[in-house]
């Protein structure tokens, strides 16, 4: 294939991708969106192998199909709960195929410094040094992409503890190793040839180490940041990838990718009022402490599942606001079987979704979508806040901080100055919890000592069950 | 333990102190329940149905203040009933023990404990057992039923093929929870409400229920540190008796409920209120038991003056769903107090020590004052900035913005020089590619609808796959060259990440339906 239709296909392929992501503006449009970019990756693919000096078809076959089960196996088997699972494994594969394209990168004999050798084609100085640099820094971001997504991974699998990982003095091992880098590229892109291989093992190594570090360091309920963060990070890996190759398709979508994921890091921290850096370098509560804490006034009262059944059958107006102890306790089934009961006998019943509820961007949508919630009545903070004075009930289902009042009243709290949804407002709020166990961000939450809000105490899957048991008898 | 409960001896009592509800939960926190004959009946519930609740029914007053713990009572007690009290009893009644200082020394000289349910302090933590505002709440809502029974016309104004009707004016003066309870029941009726409140504080709760806030030009704030208002200056009332005057010529229905714990309820609404009148009106005075807010109301009548103004100075008092309600207060006031097993008469709660006006043979009344109030310690008065100041910070604000930009802009121009002048031509145009699908991804992402972010970060995970392009460009044909190894890996990987990430969004998608 010639160069010239190359790049164009390479082209055409960057538009579909752009039109793609931009298919997600709304629900209608986002199927179409899934098939422009399935339509753009084949050509892509297409493109490359049939171009010019692309050589081992046989083992490429191979590789994409084994990929292609492994890919269909995980995409099919997996539940919707798991997402964010599923997302950070597959950052971490990117992460890993950029780290092994940059050392093939290096490796290549086309990328050494041949100006000498062929005065035409070769490379010069600057572009052998500035193909260094690429190398580099495409293995550097691969490589934290890679061990962080595992991390992340295994954090929200709950195989590594979630909670953050702190010790003294850690931005300045950090920085310190940070520094072992730089100097390990300066002494890398002075060797000739290979040489620098070593140089370049040591900094993988130690890149893989900040990745482990940077996400041990972040609690499990700044999941969403960290997953967004790293799926930026994927992206800027891939256009470092397509710097190395001198590929502007790779640059195109790698671009495209990354600050996708920036866009939508900064959007959860804005939700968290927490300033980016401060959720990168982990901990909570620590830029806390502006003053004494509010002391909690008011008695918990609770109540039992047929008095909250009662409740609402009375209400005409139902809010649900879930988090992530309903994706825990997968309680979205049952909690949509209510919604269909108290829809029928008339009720308004709508969902209230924060930003940061779940573990990943938009998590919660996805888990009632997939218990077949109608998309319209799946509301968005600010949407419906205006309306709680008007709601007769709110059921809070496995949400904590999202609803905590301490963050428009108590200047003193660590999550003051954060959008919540004001479920105080509501005639009366009940709160379906395990516990009395403070939430992620560890502040005690004044909503349950108020006197309109009731604790409905247990699983929520099963005190949704029970619940419809009583609603429909 | 035994809890008792008797038959109220009071004619016109038709509350119970316990309901077949309130017996289940008494059970519940560990009480054997006996309750007197026919306790129930004015409240509509029988015996049979205390008995399948698990209560034991007892044949005498007597049986009940002779073997019980602790007795549960509406009304307080005659001087008789007193008398067959056994001593440590522990007894929860209204007492109004401001009013009925030798009850509370009889009962003290029985060595009885006497709760006065009425006495609880009003804090937010008692507000579950506050008999008062669960009977107020019931009482404002009879209010306005009762008063638009004597009204005898439409509340709401109708527009009909017969005629246009006006809707009726309702005035209720004191906002707390009878009078908020009958502004919100007159509002759904479909009245005009007004309301009135010496307390400034109460004037949004009452706009917020449906009622427009009534006030005097003086500034003079009657809220106190007890939940109750405050006697008001001369000038004050004067101000509000002409209030009053023009109102009372308008409105159809008015509604006091004015009540000053252990004191005559305050006049309000004058003669001269009522002779201004509209004949066919209808007053509603709440207070009529502590004399009323009116000087015509009869405590326990309904009659109409001269004028033609009706005068209701007594209310029925759902009493079945009155019991609930109190029994419900009590319930939770004996959970506080420990339930059976952990039962403890705490001198140093503040509620308990509050209310129990008769301990081991001692009067406790009156109470050490205990301030609470839903905005204690005073509002934070926030000075909201004039137009013009918003103007003026509005015009710095972006004159600082417009200059941090150039300099902004002017940091990266400079560095875009610096890259050009020593980067070969070759990267500059990738450059110039990177920092334009920068903005492109941008500008895209920032129209992504808020619900598809999952989608979004798995269809970018599928897309960043395109990484398989690097793997593709460095295989060779010689599987033994660590480049085709590498390059193997890199492929399987980023298919993995293509295929799955673009299933998995197909899949998350095709579940949002509307």
């Amino acid at each position: 294939m010639a160069i010239g239709i190359q790049t164009a296909a390479y082209l055409f392929a960057s538009i579909l991708f752009i039109l793609s992501l931009g298919s997600l503006s709304s629900q209608e449009s986002a199927k179409r969106g899934v098939f422009y970019g399935i339509i753009g990756m084949a050509i892509a693919i297409l493109a490359t192998v049939l171009g010019e000096g692309v050589a081992g078809q046989v083992y490429i076959i191979i590789a994409i199909a084994i990929a292609s089960v492994i890919g269909l196996l995980l995409a099919r088997k997996v539940e919707m709960t798991s997402m964010p699972q599923l997302v950070a494994i597959l950052h971490s594969f990117v992460g890993l195929a950029a780290v092994l394209v940059g050392f093939g990168s290096y490796l290549d004999p086309k990328t050494q410094l041949t100006i000498e050798i062929d005065p035409v084609n070769g490379l010069t100085h600057a572009e052998h040094m500035i193909h260094l640099v690429e190398v580099f820094i495409g293995i550097f971001i691969g490589a934290i992409t890679f061990t962080g997504s595992i991390i992340a991974w295994g954090k929200l699998e709950g195989k590594v503890r979630s909670k953050a990982l702190m010790y003294p003095g850690r931005h300045a091992v950090n920085i310190v190793l940070l520094i072992a880098c730089i100097v390990l590229g300066v002494l890398f892109a002075q060797q000739e040839g290979n040489g620098g291989l070593l140089y370049l093992g040591i900094m993988t190594a130690i890149a893989c180490f900040i990745g482990v570090m940077l996400v041990m360091a972040i609690g499990g309920g700044d999941m969403p940041v960290v997953v967004s963060m790293l799926n930026s990070y994927s992206g800027w890996a891939a256009s470092a990838a397509g710097f190395m190759l001198g590929n502007d398709l790779l640059i195109v979508t790698g671009a495209l990718v990354g600050s996708s994921g920036a866009i939508l890091s900064i959007h959860m921290c804005h939700a968290m009022n927490r300033s980016f850096f401060s959720v990168i370098l982990g901990g909570f509560g620590t830029p806390a402490a502006k003053g004494e804490a509010k002391a909690m006034e008011g008695e918990v009262t609770s109540l039992n599942h047929e008095e909250v059944a009662a409740l609402l059958k009375e209400a005409k107006s139902v809010v649900i606001v879930p988090g992530y102890g309903m994706a825990v306790a997968k309680a979205q089934y049952p909690i949509f079987k209510m919604v269909q009961v108290l829809r029928k006998a008339g009720k308004n019943v709508r969902f209230a979704i924060h930003p940061v509820a779940g573990r990943l961007p938009g998590h919660m949508n996805v888990l009632l979508a997939e218990a077949n919630v109608p998309y319209d009545i799946v509301l968005e903070m600010d949407e419906i806040n205006d309306d709680m004075p008007n709601t007769d009930v709110v059921m809070v289902i496995g949400a904590n901080d999202v609803v905590n009042p301490s963050a428009q009243d108590d200047p003193a709290s660590s999550i003051y100055g954060m959008p919540v949804i004001e479920a105080w407002k509501a005639e009366k709020v009940i709160i379906m919890k395990r516990s009395m166990s403070a939430g992620y961000s560890g502040e005690d939450n004044p909503l349950f000592y108020k006197p309109n809000s009731e604790m409905l105490y247990g699983d929520a899957k099963d005190s949704v069950e029970k619940i419809l048991g009583f609603l429909k008898a | 333990m035994k809890v008792g409960i008797p038959s109220e001896i009071f004619p016109n009592e038709l509350r119970v102190a316990a309901t077949p509800k309130t017996v289940k939960r008494l059970q519940k926190q560990g009480f054997e329940v006996y309750i007197q004959h026919n306790a129930g009946v004015k409240a509509n519930f029988s015996d049979k149905d205390f008995e399948e609740a698990g209560a034991k029914i007892v044949a005498t007053a007597a049986d009940i203040y002779g073997n019980s713990d602790i007795v549960l009572k509406v009304k307080e007690p005659s001087m008789e009933e007193v008398d067959m009290m056994r001593e440590g009893l522990v007894m929860l009644s209204y007492l109004w023990p401001a009013q009925n200082q030798p009850l509370l020394q009889k009962l003290a000289d029985k060595k009885v404990n006497a709760v006065a349910m009425d006495a609880i302090p009003r804090i937010s933590r008692a507000q579950k057992m506050d008999v008062l505002s669960s009977m107020a709440n019931i009482a404002g809502y009879r209010a306005v039923i009762e008063g638009s029974f004597y009204f005898g016309r439409f509340l709401n104004g109708q527009i009909t093929a017969a005629g246009k009707v006006e809707p009726a004016k309702v005035l209720v003066i004191g906002a707390g929870v009878a009078g908020l309870a009958a502004i919100g029941a007159a509002n759904s009726l479909g009245a005009i409400v007004r309301a009135f409140d010496t307390r400034k504080e109460v004037a949004e709760q009452i706009e917020s229920m449906g009622a427009q806030f009534l006030t005097v030009e003086i500034e003079e704030d009657g809220a106190t540190s007890s939940g109750y208002s405050k006697e008001m200056s001369k000038e004050f009332i004067e101000a509000e008796m002409k209030l009053f005057l023009e109102q009372a010529k308008e409105v159809d229905i008015v509604i006091t409920t004015a009540q000053i714990p252990g004191r005559p309820a305050p006049k309000l609404w004058m003669d001269y209120h009522v002779a201004a009148m509209k004949p066919g009106s209808v007053i509603v005075d709440l207070a009529a038991s502590t004399g009323g807010n009116c000087g015509l109301t009869r405590n326990g009548e309904v009659y109409t003056t001269d004028n033609g103004v009706t005068m209701v100075g007594k209310l029925n008092q759902l009493p079945s769903q009155a019991s609930q309600l109190y029994g419900n207060n009590l319930c939770h006031l004996l959970d506080d107090m420990g339930k059976a097993d952990k039962w403890k008469i705490d001198m140093e709660d503040a509620v308990v020590s509050r209310a129990m006006v008769t301990y081991n043979g001692k009067i406790n009344w009156p109470p050490a004052p205990l301030p609470v109030s839903p905005t204690a310690g005073g509002a934070k008065k926030i000075v909201p900035p004039t137009a013009e100041e918003v103007k003026i910070s509005d015009a710095e604000k972006s004159k600082k913005e417009t200059i941090s930009m150039f300099i902004r802009l002017a940091v990266v121009g400079a560095l875009l020089l610096f890259v050009g002048k020593f980067a070969p031509p070759e990267f500059i145009q990738h450059f110039t590619v990177f920092i334009l699908a920068v903005f492109v991804g941008w500008q895209l992402i920032s129209n992504v609808s808020h619900s598809l972010h999952t989608p979004l970060m798995a269809v970018t995970n599928a897309i960043s796959g395109i990484i398989v392009i690097g793997g593709l460009l460095q295989t060779t044909n010689d599987f033994s060259n660590p480049m085709t190894i590498l390059a193997f890996i890199a492929i399987l990987v980023a298919s993995i990440n293509i295929v799955g990430g673009f299933v998995v969004t197909h899949r998350m998608l095709n579940m949002f339906k509307k």
